[in-house]
């Protein structure tokens, strides 16, 4: 008993602290995409690219992305005010409900979670991500098949040719 | 003999009417009516053909025809094609059409299009059957 204490206190500690290094606190949100569907935010995103979900990024993120459309990644996806105003609530609303960093990168691919689960384990070649099939890892549908749903199960990734 | 004269009469002024109301546009009428000018197919489709600063023209994701469907340059989205002839949606809705032009003219040629510059990219479009 007198053993017993420390040690759960000690396992405790080990776990609250290993919970926070997870991803240096840039861990994308549980779940990833609100039962909530804007209208909007599903249209105008969607024009261009994948309607990315909301628990992508955290609030920081989204209204510095929003704040800047009309230089968007090197293109000008500016929109009317009030839709702009109405997608960045959306996004707001619904975070990352797991990121306690206070980074704030403009892409997804930017976030530690995403690097640790492409590119540091040696899961996926280099080769993969140059493919005509997937052009950039911003393509997330191009090998997760349910992505626009919010679907990142592993059992549903399909490396494409 | 009459009633035949008048019916080919009427027929004649719908064979006339008909192709010029499939070609009429509200949007393409606006951009006539803001400068009280005219536009021209030749000058629509030169400027669709235009590569900018960036590299980019218009045909670089609309492909080289409006009829196609397009990719996206970056994301590989699909982009449905352009012209009214094979995609009843397009140039339907005015809060649209300003929005992708004032997008894609500061990305194609980086700066904004003139309304002259939009009707005649219209009057092309509309003109690709």
């Amino acid at each position: 008993m007198k053993f017993i204490r420390p040690l759960l206190l000690a396992m405790l500690v080990a776990t609250a602290l290993t919970a926070q290094a997870k991803y240096n606190g840039e861990d994308r949100g549980k779940p990833v995409m609100p039962s909530e569907v804007n209208a909007k935010w599903q249209a105008e995103c969607a024009g261009c690219h994948m309607a990315y979900p909301p628990g992508l990024l955290p609030a920081a993120s989204w209204k510095k992305v929003m704040a800047g459309l009309d230089k968007h990644f090197g293109t000008d996806a500016s929109l009317p005010a009030t839709d702009a105003r109405e997608i960045t609530n959306y996004l707001t609303k619904y975070p990352s409900n797991r990121w306690t960093s206070s980074a704030a990168p403009l892409r997804i691919t930017d976030g530690e979670w995403f690097k640790a689960k492409h590119f540091n384990k040696g899961e996926i070649a280099p080769e993969v991500w140059k493919r005509a099939s997937v052009k950039s890892p911003g393509n997330c549908n191009a090998c997760h098949t349910g992505a626009e749903k919010g679907d990142f199960n592993e059992r549903n990734i399909r490396i494409p040719k | 003999m009459k009633f035949t004269l008048h019916t080919a009469a009427v027929l004649t002024s719908l064979a006339i009417a008909l192709p010029l109301a499939a070609a009429a546009n509200p949007i393409l009428d606006g951009y006539k009516a803001e400068i009280k000018g005219t536009f021209t197919v030749a000058a629509g489709e030169k400027l669709y053909k235009t590569v900018g600063p960036n590299q980019l023209s218009c045909a670089s994701c609309h492909t080289d025809s409006p009829k196609n469907v397009g990719k996206h340059a970056k994301t590989n989205k699909t982009i449905e094609p352009l012209a009214p002839s094979v995609n009843a949606k397009r140039f339907t809705d005015a809060a649209n059409v300003e929005k992708w032009f004032k997008r894609n003219c500061n990305d194609a040629l980086g700066r904004a299009c003139t309304t002259q510059e939009k009707g005649d990219f219209m009057t092309y479009v509309l003109s690709v059957k």
